[in-house]
């Protein structure tokens, strides 16, 4: 016993100097990251202001009883499977293509369109806000405008349900394209050239070798990273489906998810009762899923999996 | 030969549209959100938002800097949120970053596995929200916009990722020389990683520059008005910038009349002013964060 613990106290000295580098992030992930996971109790609590969290009375899964019986709870996770899913799917489809179609331009226009495809993606969501009332204003914005000189009936489309599946996938692929180009195409210079010459000596023609080539080359990639984002299917976009939207009422059961959900829930409503139990029904099954998602990526390459 | 030639120029002639097309649909909404903010109030009321406009009028330009006081004071708070934050977290970063990059690190596992479960679990809004007013206090102060962007685990990882390439020749060579770890870090490690830590600075800083989450949750003031509150605030109403009575004693000593306040442009001129500089600042950054984005999804 002794000796055991003078072995793990000369461990200890041994690597004291690289655990004291580790305590100001350490503790900065405890107060932020943590400390918050406990607080989840405040999902089974019925949450009084005067009481504070830890006196007010036990309330079982009432919160998420009340949750479940309305009609939100279905609405709001079909929102965000849905709505995830399609930019999943769109998303990933058009930036594979796009960084197959970089792939035979030359260096100096990659560079272009590279810069250009890449600025919404550090524009905050809040000015895409802006740029998209820009448009669809329905008193002054440039779509109407068109519409009307065209002859047709404006469209009031802050209160038109109809477009909004629409317009959301097409703003989201408009913000991502360019950061999801840059990984495919980084991914097909990363390929080795060889196989490309030996094909080409076969004679195989461009069509081909991105069938034979380019494609099987980013198959482990596109898995890897659309198995990734599943994990996160249960996170709504919240900037999207809030600022995009103008946070308008009228469009809530097209355009609601689970995030914009609970924020009206605790900072417009201050129910708090309510959006504890959704937050933590969210945070429980992205965990599963990320769980779930992690494991299949195992499986496919253990180097790219987080645990 | 000949021929396939001419096929091929035809194709690479249909992708360069493709991307021109692209191009345009994303310059094309802050080529029409600069019109307007140039335009002249009245045009809007009588022809709608266009991206050339009728006249061009400045005024809203001239309103927003006769009565700078809002802006200004989101643009410092922006400002000093990112100055203190980015290089705050970056520290931080590398250092655990380091830290679990060493395979000799006795605790190496443990650490890695709190790390990476900070990604797989969290307790949801609500419980970050009351961690934040309730346990920490930070509401309305600066630390709520500093404290949640210092150290995520996603860029510890990158960072990992990075210095895992340094040899530990390198290192062991140092501490024969009798330094100590922490030397060692600061003296050979940091200038080592420059290029790591130029990317995932920039990364940190530009999640700074455009936080808002955090702003919308816990700032209720006038006081603490990050740029992209300012800019939520003023979607839902330009009252916001014009219902401070700083400004608006400001707008009439300078012979404004505050009836007739060009709204529609005034907004739209906000945002410009709001997200411009930036906009040109980022091309000359662009390169490093491309080589960011490739790094981090090669290596997880």
């Amino acid at each position: 016993m002794k000796d055991f613990l003078k072995n793990e106290m000369i461990l200890w000295k041994k690597n004291r100097g690289l655990t004291i580098l580790t305590l100001p992030a350490v503790i900065v992930l405890i107060v932020m990251c943590y400390l918050p996971m406990f607080g989840i109790i405040i999902a089974f609590k019925d949450y009084n202001y005067s009481l504070g969290i830890l006196n007010s009375p036990w309330n079982g899964f009432k919160n998420f009883e009340f949750f479940f019986k309305s009609s939100d709870a279905w609405r709001i996770t079909r929102n965000t499977l849905l709505y995830n899913s399609a930019y999943l799917i769109a998303g990933t489809s058009i930036s594979v293509l796009f960084a197959i179609c970089m792939n035979e331009l030359s260096k100096r226009w990659i560079k272009v369109y590279q810069t250009v495809m890449f600025i919404p993606y550090f524009i905050s969501w809040i000015v895409v806000g802006y740029l998209m009332t820009s448009f669809l204003d329905t008193q002054y914005g440039l779509m109407n405008r068109i519409i009307s000189t065209l002859g047709g009936n404006t469209i009031g489309w802050y209160n038109t349900k109809a477009y909004w599946p629409f317009i959301l996938i097409f703003m989201n692929i408009w913000k991502y394209v360019g950061y999801n180009t840059v990984i495919y195409y980084a991914t097909i210079i990363g390929i080795d050239p060889s196989y490309y010459e030996a094909a080409k000596l076969d004679g195989a023609g461009g069509i081909q070798m991105i069938k034979y080539i380019t494609l099987p080359m980013l198959k482990k990639i596109i898995i890897i990273l659309f198995i990734l984002s599943l994990g996160n299917i249960f996170r709504g976009d919240f900037g999207l489906h809030y600022f995009g939207t103008n946070n308008a009422g009228a469009l809530y059961s097209v355009t609601d998810v689970i995030d914009t959900y609970a924020f009206r829930a605790l900072r417009q409503m201050g129910d708090i009762p309510m959006a504890s139990a959704v937050s933590a029904f969210q945070s429980t099954v992205g965990c599963i899923t990320i769980l779930i998602a992690n494991r299949i990526i195992k499986k496919i390459d253990a180097d790219a999996a987080l645990l | 030969m000949k021929k396939k030639n001419k096929k091929s120029k035809l194709v690479s002639i249909c992708i360069h549209i493709t991307f021109l097309i692209t191009c345009l649909l994303i310059i094309i909404p802050f080529v029409l959100t600069i019109g307007i903010s140039i335009s002249s109030e009245k045009d809007i009321y009588t022809y709608g938002y266009r991206i050339i406009p009728k006249n061009i009028d400045l005024s809203a330009y001239k309103l927003l800097f006769s009565a700078p006081e809002v802006i200004v004071n989101s643009y410092l708070v922006t400002i000093l949120v990112v100055v203190i934050g980015a290089p705050l977290g970056l520290v931080m970063t590398a250092m655990i970053g380091y830290v679990i990059s060493r395979k000799d690190y006795r605790y190496k596992k443990i650490l890695t596995f709190f790390v990476v479960f900070t990604m797989l679990f969290s307790g949801g809004m609500v419980s970050y929200y009351m961690t934040m007013t309730k346990v920490l206090h930070v509401q309305n102060s600066l630390w709520a916009l500093i404290l949640p962007g210092l150290v995520s685990a996603y860029y510890i990882i990158l960072m990992r990722g990075f210095m895992s390439d340094i040899p530990m020749e390198i290192i062991e060579s140092s501490k024969i020389d009798g330094a100590s770890e922490i030397k060692t870090f600061t003296k050979i490690i940091l200038p080592l990683s420059k290029p790591a830590l130029a990317t995932i600075g920039l990364f940190m800083a530009f999640n700074y520059w455009n936080e808002w989450y955090n702003a919308l949750l816990f700032m209720d003031g006038n006081k603490l008005v990050p740029l992209q509150l300012l800019l939520v605030r003023m979607l839902n109403s330009v009252d916001a910038m014009t219902s401070n009575p700083q400004v608006l004693q400001q707008m009439m000593m300078s012979g404004m009349d505050i009836s007739t306040i060009p709204t529609l442009t005034l907004r739209m001129a906000t945002a410009i002013v709001a997200v411009g500089p930036m906009l040109l600042v980022f091309p000359f950054f662009q390169k490093y964060f491309t080589k960011g984005i490739t790094l981090g999804s090669v290596k997880g």
